[in-house]
């Protein structure tokens, strides 16, 4: 009897597997996220030795940064590349699957994790170390990188619970009532937004039977289109809800200013991006047609964030509260890339996040050194910053051009491809809102820049009297904090002036997006065929 | 046929967990938040169809089993889901119980620390 059973299974066994022996390359796709997850867990166990902790999480990151920057010139040559767990196929396996768009994404979010925790080094407070400050950084990173590079829905959501809980770990560690009071709205309202993805994630396996993004893409025309759409919205709402765009962004202001710096940095870097991701991921490649239904709406919400935001941000007096809504008005441009939907206008929205992750991180590290040097939260004590520290005032003031998007910085050139995007389209409303994000978002940075700068003294007081609650930066703070926020600033600069290469990744991306044919072959099923002839 | 009996219920549930929060209470908006994970849950539950009639086997020679079976995938990706969520509710609970404790509040109205009522005017100057 038993050997009856082993032929027939042989028999069936290759139209399931992928019958050749996983390359090295293919590893390097989940070394990421295990060298993460293994990191955190070592680091939690040795969470009481404050010495070792520091070193063994940058040599961690910096471990991650050379997989992936393997990975990424290694998908720039040859396209998708995917690893399926147990070689089953999809939809059997559970599949990673790294393209243009993923690896440079987990690339910015490794490079910006580094630069905070070297960051960190200058506001270290023992006791946060001593809850699990490296370890949570090191999840958060594990959680984000899994999201990026898993290429199986389910995946994404245990994915984005494990980037959740990591974050609220990271919003709570300083015990000030002020974070328990942001940390229950942040908590709620994304807990919320996942439990919508579980919805939509449920339907779509009812619809489809695959969870595979690579098996849905193949499958999703034959499934009915009304409550494909019906799936579609949920995802939307889900993700807009991460990705903070307007009328569900209420979080975001609520919560990324109330942690210590480098912890908004991280947040402001990585959390919003995770969002998008999804959301370009599941709208452009594997849902094309109900993006096109919901064309209208991905329009609306774009000109919305777009103008809103940046309002927000005039509106505010508390520093990092302004900054958060940059970080909303960033991904207002998104947005507008993705409702062009042509290959400049994704393009654009790719580019676009992975600018936005580079320089909300450093916006966020360098607010944390004006409140250092004010000793101040609010931009109506401050003043009188530029004779204190010109060079703070140098990288605040490039950051903001970056921010709104004008020449030659790295802010621009996703903002032009958008822009070209909408006038191919002639759309000429969303063209104005992308414009008018870029004009009101350099009143809003120039605003707190002349305050927090040029102004000599505090609001109220005698313009003659200088601001004398300044104190200098202190030699641990110059050695690894602003040594660090240089970096960055500087890579950001960098690549404002040389952005041939981030062109080249981000049409390859956006054509990857549009057309996912590599992406489905990558995983090692056929274009036109599928296992299970999409029923359940 | 089962699903049809269920389907009420998850309305059931969806309806109660809006309600519960919509209110200003933490405690309830946690209610509202466990009742509603676990009607997300039996919503996937009954997408891989409830029954017992033919056993989820496929049979030698076939890609497919014969007829309609429970699907075995919805109720593995639940019991995640209902790990994840256990975990992620036991710690808005006892983020509720610190904040009750440290802000003296259950209402939501009253917890305005991280973003004050009667906020100050942008500054007129520049």
């Amino acid at each position: 009897m038993e050997s009856q059973y082993e032929t027939e299974l042989d028999l069936e066994l290759p139209q399931a597997m992928l019958e050749r022996t996983t390359s090295a390359a293919e590893w390097n796709l989940i070394l990421p996220v295990v060298i993460a997850l293994m990191a955190g867990a070592l680091l939690a166990m040795v969470r009481h030795s404050r010495g070792s902790q520091v070193g063994f999480s940058v040599l961690a990151v910096l471990a991650i940064i050379v997989v992936e920057v393997d990975l990424f010139f290694q998908v720039l040559e040859t396209g998708p590349v995917a690893m399926t767990m147990g070689n089953w196929l999809p939809p059997f396996g559970i599949s990673f699957i790294a393209d243009t768009m993923s690896v440079s994404f987990a690339l910015a979010a490794s490079f910006v994790t580094l630069i905070v925790l070297i960051y960190f080094q200058a506001e270290i407070v023992p006791r946060e170390v001593r809850h699990g400050f490296y370890p949570l950084v090191l999840l958060l990173l594990a959680g984000v990188t899994g999201a990026f590079l898993t290429g199986d829905l389910f995946n994404l959501y245990v994915w984005f619970e494990v980037m959740l809980i990591a974050s609220f770990g990271l919003l709570i560690i300083g015990g000030r009532k002020m974070q328990l009071d942001a940390a229950i709205k942040y908590g709620f309202l994304n807990f919320l937004a996942t439990t919508f993805f579980l919805v939509g994630l449920g339907y779509m396996y009812g619809l489809t039977g695959t969870l595979n993004m690579a098996d849905i893409a193949l499958v999703v025309g034959h499934a009915d289109p009304a409550p494909m759409t019906a799936v579609a919205a949920l995802f939307l709402l889900a993700f807009g809800m991460k990705a903070a765009a307007f009328p569900v962004n209420a979080w975001l202001p609520a919560s990324y200013h109330t942690p210590d710096a480098a912890v908004s940095a991280l947040f402001g870097g990585l959390l919003t991006k995770v969002g998008v991701y999804a959301l370009l991921r599941i709208m452009i490649a594997l849902m094309p047609a109900s993006r096109e239904l919901f064309d209208p709406l991905l329009t609306g919400i774009a000109v919305l964030t777009l103008i809103l935001a940046p309002m927000g941000a005039i509106a505010q007096t508390n520093l990092r509260r302004a900054i958060g809504f940059f970080v909303i008005g960033g991904i207002g441009a998104v947005f507008a890339g993705m409702a062009v939907a042509n290959v400049l206008g994704i393009a654009g929205a790719v580019f676009y996040a992975f600018h936005s992750m580079l320089t909300m991180t450093a916006f966020y590290l360098v607010a944390g050194l004006v409140e250092r040097v004010t000793q101040a939260t609010d931009t109506r004590q401050m003043g009188g910053v530029y004779a204190a520290d010109s060079l703070i005032s140098i990288l605040f003031i490039i950051l903001v051009v970056a921010a709104a998007g004008l020449p030659p910085f790295l802010g621009f050139w996703p903002k032009m491809l958008i822009v070209e995007a909408t006038i191919s389209q002639s759309d000429w409303i969303l063209m104005s809102a992308v414009l008018i994000n870029s004009l009101l978002t350099s009143i809003a940075g120039s605003r707190l820049w002349a305050h927090i700068f040029w102004r000599p003294g505090r609001e109220g007081a005698n313009s003659e009297v200088p601001n004398d609650h300044l104190r200098q930066l202190n030699s641990t703070e110059k050695r690894m904090a602003l040594s660090a926020v240089c970096v960055l600033v500087g890579v950001i600069v960098m690549l404002g002036l040389l952005p041939n290469l981030l062109f080249n990744a981000a049409n390859f991306a956006a054509m990857d997006l549009l057309s996912p044919q590599n992406y489905i072959t990558s995983t090692g099923l056929e274009l036109g065929s599928n296992l299970m002839g999409g029923t359940q | 046929m089962s699903e049809m009996l269920m389907a009420p219920f998850i309305g059931v549930f969806f309806a109660t967990a809006v309600y519960l929060i919509l209110s200003k209470s933490v405690i309830r908006m946690l209610l509202g938040i466990t009742i509603l994970g676990n009607g997300v849950n039996l919503l996937i539950f009954i997408m891989g169809r409830v029954t017992r009639d033919i056993p989820p086997i496929v049979p030698a020679g076939l890609k497919q089993p014969i007829g309609d079976i429970a699907n075995p995938l919805p109720q593995a990706l639940i019991l995640t889901a209902i790990v994840i969520g256990f975990a992620l509710f036991t710690f808005l609970l006892v983020l509720g119980y610190r904040a009750y404790q440290e802000l003296d509040a259950d209402n939501t109205d009253n917890m305005r620390l991280a973003e004050p009522p009667n906020p100050p005017q942008p500054p007129l100057s520049y």
